[in-house]
């Protein structure tokens, strides 16, 4: 019986389905809540392998670390989850692979920001949190003007982090785009996104319905996810006049939503994946 | 199992496979809560911890 332990700071509806899953399918599963843990040399884990399911990015990624370096293999690795939690080392790496993305670039000041622009083609952009999900604090930037006041306000409202200036293409989705839910590099199921707003993220309001993955689809993606590293992934697509681009990749993808709208079961593909990497 | 609501007093219904640090949603009041503990069908709820800025996917 597989041993799989299951780290989490909170119990969505997402963990939920993880949790009946596994039990279905005769696993060994141990719930922890890391918040409740301290992790230090010398502890003892009998876990074949351990998924990684944490609400918090940061305390999520020190656990990562923690149980790599005891030698558990971990869904996602820390390579995954250090590349896709940032969207600049994201688009790095994608670009580094020949992997269709918005053209990008990170500044410091309003000054090297408004050349990066230039040479991106010009407004508008999208100023984007480096380090973020949700799709929360987005800006999209029509003008010098609006560049100016963001900036300015990430600058002294925010922390350090928001000094550092990602900034995207802006690239019209004319109303949708495409969430893929990719393990081990193949698409198993995609959803569309809908909204009126620019905004997509079903956690600002975007509707998803099942979207048909075609050859195409699937060839970004695996080409996306081998680029950062593999594992279970929700790679965001967006289709454009010449194609699909990838415009970014998350590492603790939420899936609840999208199992009745594709049929499939997404948590059933995930479980599946653990007992895989287990028995490797 | 049902347990009450901390901020409406309602009477919230949780499935038996409740686990703790589970979040649901108070059907009256719409607060977010979290299951604080659970000892056999008897179940503590405290309003859901606050969304902080490295939560996400």
């Amino acid at each position: 019986m597989v041993k799989i332990g299951l780290l989490h700071t909170t119990i969505r509806g997402d963990e939920k389905l993880l949790i009946e899953t596994a039990r279905q399918k005769k696993c060994n599963l141990e719930i922890v809540d890391i918040r409740n843990e301290f992790f230090a040399p010398g502890k003892k884990y009998r876990w074949d392998v351990v998924i990684e399911r944490c609400v918090s990015t940061v305390k999520g990624k020190y656990a990562i670390a923690y149980f790599e370096s005891k030698g558990i293999p971990v869904i996602n690795s820390l390579r995954v989850a250090s590349l896709c939690e940032d969207k600049f080392l994201t688009s790095l790496e994608l670009a580094k692979n020949n992997v269709s993305t918005p053209e990008f670039a990170m500044a410091f000041s309003l000054e090297q920001a408004q050349n990066a622009i230039e040479h991106m083609g010009g407004f508008p952009v999208v100023v984007k949190p480096a380090l973020g999900s949700w799709g929360r604090l987005l800006a999209k930037i029509n003008d010098n003007d609006a560049l100016e006041a963001v900036l300015e306000h990430k600058t002294v409202l925010g922390t350090p982090p928001h000094g550092a200036f990602y900034l995207q293409k802006y690239i019209e989705k004319k109303g949708w785009d495409i969430r893929a839910f990719v393990l081990d590099g193949e698409v198993i199921c995609a959803i569309a996104r809908r909204s009126e707003h620019w905004i997509t993220n079903t956690a600002r309001g975007g509707k998803a319905e099942n979207f048909r993955v075609d050859k195409k689809l699937e060839s970004i993606c695996k080409k996306a996810s081998n680029a950062v590293g593999g594992g279970i992934l929700a790679i965001d697509v967006i289709q454009t006049s010449s194609g699909y681009t990838v415009n970014e990749i998350n590492h603790t993808m939420e899936f609840k939503n999208s199992e009745i709208p594709t049929g499939v079961s997404i948590s059933g593909a995930i479980i599946d994946y653990c007992i895989k990497t287990a028995k490797l | 199992m049902t347990s009450q609501c901390p901020v409406c007093d309602a009477t919230v219904t949780l499935s038996d496979s409740a686990e703790v640090s589970e979040i649901i949603a108070c059907t009256d009041c719409s607060t977010q809560l979290v299951v604080a503990d659970k000892k056999g069908t008897d179940v503590t709820l405290e309003e859901a911890p606050a969304v902080e800025e490295d939560w996400g996917e």
